[in-house]
């Protein structure tokens, strides 16, 4: 009883003092002025809806907010899969959550159906607007206006197992550095057999072979949509080429089949870490990556290469936006503008092992331990984030037309990549 | 002051609340057939001949885009034909087996108590539940099932499951047996426990073999639970959706499309309202001819 009497007692005068200290002290003039950009931080509640793909990194990030304000966010994660229908049939229902964040390729379907609220004069008030990843913002403005900001920065990456490369006789300080010879590196490790596989592909998953392939193309400098989304070039002699590559290795085993060609998604970043995979494509994240079957330091990491040399990413992740729907805008943006400030891209996203939402904290001092982080950082500003308005019933629907188009390419009959292409373009202008 | 006018005006009073009293009994049955079947009805039939866009909401009149978009979309004719193909085994396969299964365990022996809950238990798990648990048990990438056989040397390449169309539909069929089978049992075993014993045994008497009397006595008095199991299967398996989006999302290339993922996909991931309420008006003409068919079919003739 006595013990925390007395405790009690020194909280409530330090708190008191602390209190006082600040108002002799009174605030600087400046910060007053940055509060007003910051939002406000009152206590309010927020309600907030995300993706569960990115479950861990976001988890992070309203964790480490709830923690340091008086704002507390509640955030429910959606199942990937159902989180377009869920936006949908809630924005359908004026029922959208007070924040909620996107995939970045579905940002212009929803922007340009005006679910998110304008918030191009709040990002103009922010000290370091000019520092923010520039790719998420580009694809949350619509007619000049602004919708959201960075919240997740996912890119894509070439992951080899270095224990593997050695197996198979290669230099594992000597990542591939074109199509070409990440082909042959794969091809070498593939025959080493026992269960190991030289690679591995979503062979059923539009988001993964959009977010894995097409920067291949974009290394050699063939786009593969024109700028305004209306029109495909995954027809072009690169991406043809590059079909060509995979189905090559689909035919001499060098893929894990048959699992390739039934993977739909959920499990596709499963493989690499079970240890049986020479090289693939992965997300530029190491969260959770080393285990007993793949040592931290056989985890080697490069950018993705064309098939002349050159190197591109996939800019993908998630943006943040606040809905048109809710009535507590100020408190909302008081947490997006933390999101992309120093502590929060230092702190959390930093010190988490990924990839920041502001080029210029790209050098910390948590990323300057691992010369991993680096990378993922440098190729951050060398990639690409793709724009259409349809893009999720093109690319990532099911029974959308880009699947039919690559299952053909490398396990059918590729004479039909012209057609599947047209089907493509007819579904990006419904 | 005369009695009989003051028997009239009771007479007229008594009419008056016994109808009051019906319309008053039928209120809430009322009110819930207009909430909750009359108005979406309704809603579905406007969206149908609407642009209706998921995201902006009505656009005003269509009149026929919505019909003839979705009827000449190259997704709609193969799901229609799958739905069907789909929906014959199923009936086949569940009505076969739920009827041997309550033959099974008509009796009461030793083991039928046991037996019965055995195939019952899976009825009781949600079909989503199920499909996700089959799913996993499917998964090249997390499934036990290949290890196991080829850990006891029964196979020497892992199974896939999903792989092609016919292993895709053959696998989701096995869980629908799976989990439905039990269901169906129970539905033919209330129907066999309501057959008098007097009837057999006069078949007995007669002389009629084990198969004359099956043929005979049990299917003809067994007509109404069949008709009954042959309408829930048969509008279940047309309605199809959970168990495909869950273990083949339509695939491998859209093979295993049914037409409410047709619906499914019209409404989210082409945001099109006007063309998912089209084919769901499409869907529920077929399913009021297909009963009305059945329920013909299978009517008692004695009591028609």
């Amino acid at each position: 009883m006595n013990g925390f009497g007395t405790r009690g007692a020194v909280m409530l005068t330090a708190a008191v003092s602390l209190a006082l200290g600040l108002t002799v002290l009174g605030v600087p003039a400046g910060a007053l002025a940055q509060d007003a950009a910051m939002g406000v931080d009152d206590g309010t509640r927020i309600t907030m809806w995300s993706r569960a793909a990115t479950q861990a990194r976001a988890d992070a990030l309203v964790k480490a907010y709830n923690a340091t304000h008086k704002n507390q966010i509640d955030v429910t994660f959606v199942p990937t899969d159902d989180y377009q229908t869920k936006v949908g049939a809630a924005a359908a229902a004026g029922g959208l959550p007070d924040l909620f964040s996107a995939d970045v390729v579905f940002m212009p379907n929803w922007t340009s159906a005006g679910l998110f609220t304008d918030i191009t004069d709040r990002i103009e008030s922010l000290p370091f607007k000019d520092n923010i990843a520039q790719a998420a913002i580009d694809v949350s403005t619509w007619d000049g206006k602004k919708y959201g900001l960075p919240f997740i920065v996912d890119l894509s990456v070439w992951m080899y197992n270095k224990k593997l490369f050695r197996d198979a006789g290669l230099d594992p300080d000597k990542p591939p550095a074109t199509f070409g010879e990440f082909v042959a590196a794969a091809r070498a490790v593939g025959k080493l057999g026992g269960g190991v596989a030289g690679t591995f592909f979503g062979g059923n998953c539009g988001g993964c072979n959009v977010f894995t392939w097409w920067p291949i193309s974009w290394a050699d400098g063939q786009p593969v949509m024109n700028p305004e989304g209306t029109e495909s070039n995954l027809n072009s002699d690169t991406m043809k080429q590059i079909y060509a590559g995979f189905r090559e290795m689909v035919a001499d085993g060098t893929v894990l089949m048959p699992d390739s060609e039934t993977e739909a998604g959920p499990t596709w970043t499963g493989y690499f870490p079970r240890g049986v995979i020479g090289i693939m494509p992965m997300p530029a994240s190491l969260q959770g990556m080393a285990n007993a079957a793949l040592a931290d330091e056989d985890i080697g990491v490069t950018s993705i290469k064309g098939i002349k040399g050159g190197e591109s990413t996939f800019v993908g992740g998630d943006a943040i936006g606040i809905s048109r729907d809710s009535k507590v805008p100020d408190a909302a943006w008081n947490f997006m503008a933390w999101l992309v400030g120093d502590e929060a891209q230092v702190e959390v996203v930093a010190k988490g092992g990924n990839v920041v939402a502001r080029p210029d904290l790209a050098a910390n001092k948590y990323s300057s331990a691992d010369p991993r982080l680096v990378t993922f950082n440098t190729i951050a500003g060398k990639g690409q984030t793709p724009f259409a308005k349809n893009f999720g019933a093109t690319y990532n629907d099911p029974q959308g037309p880009w699947i039919p188009l690559f299952r053909d390419a490398v396990f059918g009959d590729p004479s039909r990549i012209d057609a599947h292409n047209d089907a493509i373009n007819e579904s990006l202008n419904p | 002051m005369s009695a009989p006018e003051r028997t009239a005006s009771w007479q007229l009073g008594w009419w008056r609340t016994r109808q009051l009293l019906g319309v008053a009994y039928a209120v809430p049955t009322i009110v819930f057939v207009a909430v909750f079947f009359v108005a979406p009805l309704a809603l579905v039939i406007r969206m149908s001949l609407n642009s209706w866009p998921l995201l902006t909401g009505d656009q005003g009149l269509n009149f026929p885009k919505n019909y003839v978009s979705i009827t000449t979309n190259r997704l709609f004719t193969p799901a229609v034909v799958f739905t069907i193909e789909y929906t014959l085994l199923v009936t086949v396969l569940l009505i076969g087996l739920g009827l041997v299964l309550a033959l099974l365990v008509q009796g009461s022996g030793k083991w039928v108590g046991m037996l019965r809950t055995v195939f019952l238990l899976p009825v009781a798990l949600g079909l989503a539940s199920a499909s996700l648990l089959f799913w996993g048990f499917y998964s090249p990438s997390i499934g036990p099932i290949s290890p196991i056989l080829e850990g006891l040397g029964l196979i020497d390449q892992p199974i896939s499951f999903l792989r092609t169309p016919l292993s895709a539909l053959l696998s989701t069929t096995f869980l629908i047996v799976w989990k439905y089978a039990g269901l169906y049992m129970l539905i033919l075993l209330v129907g066999l426990q309501a057959i008098p014993d007097e009837v057999y045994e006069a078949g007995a008497l007669d002389g009629a073999s084990r198969g004359q009397i099956f043929r005979h006595i049990t299917l003809p008095l067994l007509r109404p639970s069949l008709a009954l199991a042959l309408i829930l299967c048969v509008t279940g398996s047309l309605l199809a959706f959970d168990q495909f989006y869950i273990l083949t999302k339509g695939g491998p290339d859209n093979r295993t499309v049914t037409v409410v993922q047709l619906i499914y996909r019209e409404a989210f991931q082409r945001q099109n309202l006007g063309t998912a309420a089209a084919v769901s008006i499409i869907v529920l003409a077929a399913l009021l001819v297909v009963n009305a068919f059945q329920f013909r079919a299978l009517r008692d003739p004695e009591r028609a």
